[in-house]
């Protein structure tokens, strides 16, 4: 059930932090039942509040920045939608800094952003953020290196293989093609996947512009609702 | 063919946004059938890994707990026969997926212990130690821990 040109390897030598954290033995394939169709991890102890889609509205004032709207469906593997499960988010600030102590990067921090949120999706598999779009920053992998600006997410789903952490880049950015932990997947479609759309039609006018990414979660649904 | 969203790293910045409440335990330490997980995540150096988050979930029960400057972790669970266990980090593309064995496991009995070679099963077994139960993580080297393949 692997796609491997789809995936990025655990070893990529040009993402230097792999190169002693890839697994080098071969990893044990299990019958599907074993491992990949077990529920996916109870996460109904992870509270989702209302305030925590808009990342804008989470302090006393507005966050600087370029105020975005990330919206998308949640699928399986059949295309049918992911109803109500968790979708967690984390990101740079519009200067391309974190409000995580490990950031030292010498951008500011905004005291009105933290860069954090949470929703369910609806009845659909639509997910919702209101965020401000994050800065990119260096990360001395190699010289000059510059993230292409991106939001980190991660997903459950309905059984354990559907468990995915990722992130989403934003179409037309300059530093995609220099990135190597984008380009650690081999296949351009791939990598396309990961680069979200900007959308005239989510867009509020005199308010957001809105970009739409889709995302598609391993595995299926053990309880359809079709007959 | 529908393609799953590719994997990417959790990246080093996570820690002001993935813990929530009570997020190590499932049940409340000291109370009855209480068990306190503890380990380290090492890589192929030997170095601890002080950037990763591990999950474990069985059933109802879901932790989640970062590791620290030592690359330790810790958990607080009620006792089942095993744990799937995924481990994301900076510096791994995709996560890993293992499962933890209580140290009653029978590596005979047990189907998934029964396919791992017998010199590498012990990776997946929890050692008892002074209040509960070690269980560390080698991403790489000697010591390796058996991952599945996802």
């Amino acid at each position: 059930m692997t796609e491997p040109d789809f995936e990025p390897p655990y070893l990529f030598p040009d993402y230097r932090a792999t190169q002693l954290r890839a697994p080098r033995r071969e990893l044990v394939r299990l019958p599907d039942e074993w491992f990949h169709h077990r529920g996916g991890p109870a996460f109904g102890r992870i509270t989702v509040k209302a305030e925590d889609s808009d990342l804008t509205r989470q302090h006393r004032g507005e966050p600087l920045g370029e105020r975005i709207i990330l919206t998308g469906r949640v699928l399986d593997g059949d295309g049918r939608p992911v109803r109500h499960t968790l979708v967690e988010v984390w990101q740079a600030n519009a200067a391309g800094r974190y409000v995580d102590p490990v950031d030292t990067h010498p951008a500011p921090l905004d005291p009105n952003f933290t860069g954090a949120g949470r929703c369910l999706t609806d009845g659909g598999g639509v997910y919702r953020f209101v965020t401000v779009k994050p800065g990119a920053y260096p990360w001395r992998n190699h010289r000059n290196a510059w993230r292409p600006a991106h939001v980190h997410f991660s997903l459950f789903g309905p059984q354990l293989a559907s468990r995915l952490v990722t992130q989403m880049y934003f179409p037309g950015d300059p530093l995609i093609p220099l990135d190597p932990i984008l380009n650690s997947i081999a296949d351009a479609r791939g990598r396309d996947l990961l680069v979200a759309k900007f959308d005239p039609e989510a867009t509020e006018p005199e308010w957001a512009l809105a970009y739409r990414w889709d995302v598609v979660l391993r595995g299926r649904d053990a309880t359809p609702n079709e007959s | 063919m529908t393609i799953p969203t590719p994997s990417q790293t959790v990246g080093p910045f996570f820690g002001f946004a993935m813990p929530f409440e009570d997020d190590t335990q499932t049940i409340a330490p000291g109370s009855d059938g209480a068990v306190r997980i503890e380990g380290q995540v090492f890589d192929g150096a030997g170095e601890p890994v002080p950037d990763a988050v591990v999950e474990i979930s069985e059933g109802d029960q879901f932790a989640r707990c970062g590791t620290d400057r030592e690359g330790a972790f810790h958990f607080t669970v009620r006792k089942a026969a095993s744990f799937d266990v995924i481990v994301f980090a900076r510096g791994l593309l995709r996560h890993l997926a293992t499962r933890l064995y209580f140290p009653d496991a029978d590596p005979d009995g047990d189907p998934l212990l029964r396919m791992i070679e017998p010199e590498r099963r012990h990776t997946l077994i929890a050692s008892a130690s002074e209040g509960g139960l070690r269980f560390d993580i080698h991403l790489q080297g000697d010591q390796e821990t058996v991952f599945i393949q996802l």
